[in-house]
């Protein structure tokens, strides 16, 4: 077996990756792009957990597959959903670049 | 109702008189002296009852009538006040109440009432007469109605009320007020005619004058108040043991005793209200009051009211003294200061040209006499005299208003200017005006003394007496004192009513109204038959016949202290005395009788600087002006008004006013706006650069507010790693 620890350093520097583009991306889409990386590196890191701890216990658990595929789903609903928002944020101010979205300026 | 009560009621209906005057009475001049001399009327009436009583009543003097009542409480006791009616106060009440209901009538002619009102007169100045069309349609000019008329009276009632008072009252509280408000009075008829600045001069130095001797009566009352816990005349005057203690006791001034201090502290009183010397100066100017006025209130009643309090008073004032003993000090004061006035007076008075001026004069030197009288010890001269000199001067000088109303009369005529009291501008009135001549005859002889007939006879002649006997220095100056009065007597009826009128007003002078030379006959019979009660029983040839009932009545007011070994009949002073009158009658009339120049004196030249010393009241009124009055009026005017006043007072105030303004300016300038405003305002830009900072922190753009989230992520996760939590 590779040690858990190689897993958890690849989640988190997918996470990290997914994290700079939401952070440093201007196109919407880019940022999105950048959540779903986020999602998916927070996964990897749960389904290594799951399979080093039930490995360890020797029995088949499903906690962690459940877990991981709520997430799948859950990933893909926001995501359709921020897709609607981007689009009709589009349809307003006629841009995806978020610096430019700035009605909430304080 | 006891008799005690209509004592009380004789003060009252004059008072009474004057608030009804002046309250329904303004304007209605019928009215006001209707009041006026029906409330002296009922006085009168009520004095005589009292008199006629008195005459009845045997040993009055230890059993006055007399009624108290509680006044003041005192802490355990009262302060009584009351009403005492002996010897003293029955001969006072007499002469008072018909003096006084004389000139009331008088007055009533005297203000011209019925006449018509004249067109320039203005209340405050004296009426200047009214232009009548006559049937022929000539414009005459007559005497017209005084403006203040009512005023007048309201004004004598209350002075007859404070006069009542003073007479009746039986203690030395209620006396002074009375004094007082005759003061009150005095100084309000003087200044009656008040839009004339003589009048009110001569008004305020009346009553600043009578103050200064009121001041020390004043104290002398306090003294014997503290003394002897009262002020009551049973207390002090009939107790011969408060007598005694008083003369023992000295006082801390000089060594006099108590009974010497006080009685000098009420004569002083006496000194301003008589018009003795060195406060005789207010009585000659107070004759810019109104005729009637002048009888009343000078010369008949309140002058009197000085002597009075000395008569009154002298139990104390003798106190330890018997006839043949040194004089006690107030009776020495009295003595020299009596005497010395009745000289010093006369000469003035034969110098003047006013007619009532030389009354004003002979008042005070007949004032003089009667003090000198008391002084020596002679009690029953004295109020002798006081009793003959009320009729006899009221008399002489509602005459002398007669006569300045026939001149007026004549200067209405005839359109001259000149001054109508001026006895230069007479001459010849006895044709014109026969009884006032006649009247003005008798009073004028009675106060010259004219042997046997005259009352001033009988009263100077007894004065004389007992100057002869006890005092030759008092003897010899009021000798000397009678011939000059004879003589400036004489001279004022030559130059009125003898020889030729010299000017034409005189000429065409008129007798008065019989409302006012009733009066007169009525008083000169009082100034011819007053004497006759009085004769000693000594006197050669009419001694005897009639009993010398003054001596009895008012003697007995002394007890046992007599006046004088009057027993023993000497010839000098009455022939004196006799001399000193016939004689000063003659030389009077012999000078005189060949003035016809209106303008120069024919003493003038002859006399000189002496006739120009009298003439001008040895300048005592300028040497008092320059002695007093400058230096008050300069501590008045310069050192209160503008040094303490203006400098000082309100500069302190004008000082604490700008140190007010500094204080506010100091506060506004360092305070409130740097510090106050400065910290409002600092706080609002405060904000606004903290607002404008954090600013930063909500650009609107969501990867910002990502980027914070996850810095603030990591911070926290430090922290919670360094505390061991993670």
């Amino acid at each position: 077996m590779i040690p858990l620890t190689w897993y958890l350093i690849l989640s988190a520097v997918l996470f990290s990756i997914g994290l700079f583009a939401v952070l440093a991306r201007r196109h919407a889409i880019a940022i999105l792009m950048g959540v779903e990386l986020m999602l998916n590196a927070v996964n990897i890191n749960l389904l290594a957990f799951w399979h080093y701890w039930s490995q360890v216990r020797g029995a088949p658990q499903v906690n962690g597959m459940v877990f991981a595929a709520m997430v799948f789903v859950l990933a893909a609903a926001e995501t359709a959903v921020a897709l609607a928002l981007i689009i009709s944020a589009y349809r307003r101010h006629h841009t995806v670049v978020v610096d430019e979205m700035t009605l909430l300026k304080g | 109702m006891p008799f005690e009560t209509l004592i009380w009621l004789l003060p009252l209906p004059p008072l009474l008189a004057f608030f009804l005057i002046m309250t329904f009475a303004h304007r209605r001049n019928g009215l006001s002296h209707g009041l006026a001399i029906g409330a002296v009327s009922l006085s009168w009436l009520g004095s005589m009852v009292v008199f006629g009583r008195a005459l009845q009543t045997e040993h009055l003097a230890e059993h006055p009538w007399h009624a108290v009542l509680n006044w003041i409480p005192t802490g355990d006791a009262w302060f009584q006040i009351g009403v005492q009616v002996d010897p003293l106060t029955v001969v006072t009440l007499f002469f008072v109440a018909w003096t006084i209901l004389m000139i009331f009538i008088y007055s009533v002619g005297y203000h011209n009432y019925g006449q018509p009102r004249g067109m320039q007169d203005r209340p405050g100045l004296p009426p200047q007469g009214a232009e009548v069309k006559d049937t022929h349609g000539h414009l005459h000019r007559v005497p017209s109605i005084e403006p203040m008329y009512a005023r007048f009276f309201a004004l004598v009632s209350l002075f007859a009320f404070a006069m009542y008072l003073l007479v009746v009252s039986d203690n030395l509280l209620t006396l002074y007020i009375g004094w007082e408000v005759m003061g009150l009075c005095s100084y309000l008829l003087i200044g009656f005619w008040y839009a004339k600045e003589s009048a009110r001069n001569a008004a305020v130095k009346a009553f600043l004058t009578t103050r200064i001797g009121d001041v020390f009566m004043l104290l002398g009352l306090a003294a014997l108040y503290t003394l002897t816990g009262s002020l009551n005349y049973r207390v002090i005057l009939n107790n011969p043991q408060v007598l005694e203690i008083l003369a023992s006791t000295a006082s801390p001034i000089a060594g006099l005793s108590w009974a010497a201090l006080i009685g000098l502290l009420l004569f002083a009183g006496t000194v301003g209200k008589s018009a003795q010397f060195p406060l005789h100066v207010w009585l000659p100017d107070a004759m810019e009051g109104p005729t009637p006025v002048s009888a009343m209130i000078h010369a008949a009643t309140m002058v009197s009211a000085g002597v009075y309090l000395m008569i009154r008073f002298f139990p104390l004032l003798s106190a330890g003294w018997m006839p043949g003993d040194p004089l006690t000090p107030p009776m020495a004061a009295m003595a020299f200061i009596g005497a010395f006035t009745a000289l010093f007076a006369a000469t003035i008075g034969l110098a003047q040209r006013d007619i009532k001026r030389v009354l004003a004069y002979s008042t005070i030197s007949q004032l003089g006499y009667m003090i000198a009288a008391l002084g020596i010890g002679a009690y029953v001269a004295a109020t002798f005299h006081l009793v003959t000199h009320a009729f006899f001067k009221a008399l002489l000088f509602l005459a002398s208003g007669s006569v300045i109303h026939g001149m007026e009369h004549g200067v209405y005529h005839t359109g001259e200017h000149l001054d109508a009291q001026d006895m230069f501008n007479m001459g010849g009135l006895r044709h014109k005006m026969p009884l006032t001549f006649w009247t003005f005859l008798v009073g004028g002889l009675s106060l010259a003394g004219f042997p046997l007939i005259t009352a001033g006879f009988w009263s100077k002649d007894e004065i004389l007496t007992a100057a002869f006997q006890s005092n030759l220095p008092v003897f010899i100056t009021l000798g000397v004192a009678a011939l000059l009065t004879a003589f400036y007597t004489m001279r004022q009826l030559t130059l009125v009513f003898l020889g030729q009128p010299r000017t034409a007003a005189a000429a065409q002078a008129h007798e008065s109204r019989p409302v006012m030379t009733l009066p007169l006959a009525i008083l000169a019979v009082f100034a011819v038959t007053a004497g006759w009660v009085g004769i000693p029983a000594y006197f050669p040839l009419v001694g005897g016949m009639l009993p010398n009932w003054f001596e009895i009545f008012v003697g007995s007011m002394l007890g046992h202290v007599g006046e004088g070994t009057h027993a023993i009949f000497t010839p000098t002073p009455l022939m004196i005395s006799v001399l000193a009158s016939l004689g000063g009658l003659f030389l009077g009339w012999w000078v005189y009788q060949s003035q016809h120049d209106r303008v120069q004196d024919v003493l003038a030249k002859p006399l000189g600087g002496l006739y120009r010393l009298w003439q001008n009241k040895y300048y005592l009124d300028e040497l008092y002006h320059a002695v007093f009055i400058r230096p008050a009026l300069w501590v008045a005017e310069v050192f209160t008004y503008h040094w303490l006043d203006r400098k000082l007072i309100d500069g302190i105030l004008h000082g604490v006013g700008r140190l007010g303004l500094m204080v506010g300016h100091g506060f506004r300038e360092l305070i409130d706006r740097p510090l106050i405003n400065g910290a409002g305002d600092a706080l609002a830009e405060g904000t606004r650069e903290v607002g404008a900072r954090l600013r930063v922190l909500q650009p609107g753009r969501l990867q910002v507010y990502l980027l914070i989230a996850l810095v603030g992520i990591l911070l926290i996760g430090l922290v919670l790693f360094s505390i061991g939590m993670v």
